[in-house]
């Protein structure tokens, strides 16, 4: 009878152990090929004609450096914009999304925009976060981006190539990263605005919370898409 | 336990292997599907963002 219970018992714990390490392969692996997949469908629900970046005809867009055009804020959830990053792979664009919502945006459509940050082109600072790991990790390489390095955010019309001018680790409760003015902490005041900022939040160390990775950029030029691609994302030779 | 599966399920022991095979095949679906989304939002290492 004794036998028998701790027999049951030790069943338990072997199917408990099994259902843990499924867990993990679950985390680690699967949410990461479903968010991927999820992730292009949405880029390629979006329809937005595909820029050129090869061949001898392709039109490489002039560099605007008046007022750029700014985007209205879009409502909670709504995916309003791609970024292409070249250093990390040509291949490379995600969806942006308003709102940092887990299950709504950053589990599932890729990159969230922090609500009321500014918009693309807007002086101030354009504040995302996505996934370092898991979930199709769209900022999984943010540690291999180097001063100089082109983020190019795109909505339906425009190209905004923000320029990556420095990164920094701090803590999650840190939220002066964010601010119109990059360090800028609440309650101080705020200088007048005079750079359009980017910034990229991200866990750090990876597959922990216990720090974030922060990458700041600031707007270098912009350009309507019917003009062309921005010569960052065309490909080398 | 699962002798007491094993036992309870019919027929020979390929058609109880199968079946065995087949409720494994489920469980996993279940908790792929439903049980584990639910359980990561109780999980401290995803978090991505700043602020409270």
């Amino acid at each position: 009878m004794v036998a028998g219970v701790v027999g049951v018992f030790g069943e338990l714990l072997v199917t408990v152990g099994v259902l843990l390490g499924l867990f993990v392969v679950w985390q680690l692996w699967w949410t990461d090929v479903e968010g991927a997949r999820a992730q292009d469908q949405i880029v390629a629900d979006m329809g937005w004609e595909e820029p050129e970046d090869e061949g001898p005809e392709v039109a490489v867009a002039t560099e605007h450096r008046e007022d750029p055009p700014v985007p209205d804020a879009p409502p909670s959830g709504e995916t309003f914009a791609q970024l292409y990053v070249p250093r990390w792979g040509e291949d490379y664009l995600k969806p942006i999304a308003e709102g940092t919502d887990k299950a709504t945006v950053l589990d599932t459509i890729g990159i969230g925009h922090y609500e009321g940050t500014g918009m693309p082109g807007e002086l101030g600072n354009f504040a995302t976060a996505a996934h370092r790991t898991t979930y199709g990790k769209p900022y999984n390489k943010v540690h291999e981006l180097k001063q100089q390095d082109a983020l190019v955010v795109r909505t339906e019309d425009t190209w905004y190539v923000y320029k990556v001018t420095e990164s920094e680790i701090v803590l999650p409760e840190n939220i002066e990263v964010i601010s119109p003015v990059p360090g800028i902490k609440p309650g101080e005041p705020l200088p007048e605005l005079t750079e359009r900022y980017i910034t990229l939040t991200t866990c750090h160390p990876m597959f922990s919370a216990a720090e974030r990775y922060i990458v700041y950029g600031t707007l270098d030029y912009w350009a309507p898409v019917s003009e062309g691609t921005p010569k960052e994302l065309l490909e080398e030779g | 336990m699962y002798a007491a599966l094993w036992n309870f399920l019919p027929g020979p022991p390929w058609a109880r292997a199968l079946l065995c095979a087949g409720l494994g095949i489920i469980l996993l679906a279940v908790c792929f599907e439903y049980v584990f989304p639910w359980l990561s939002d109780y999980m401290p290492f995803n978090d991505t963002t700043v602020g409270e």
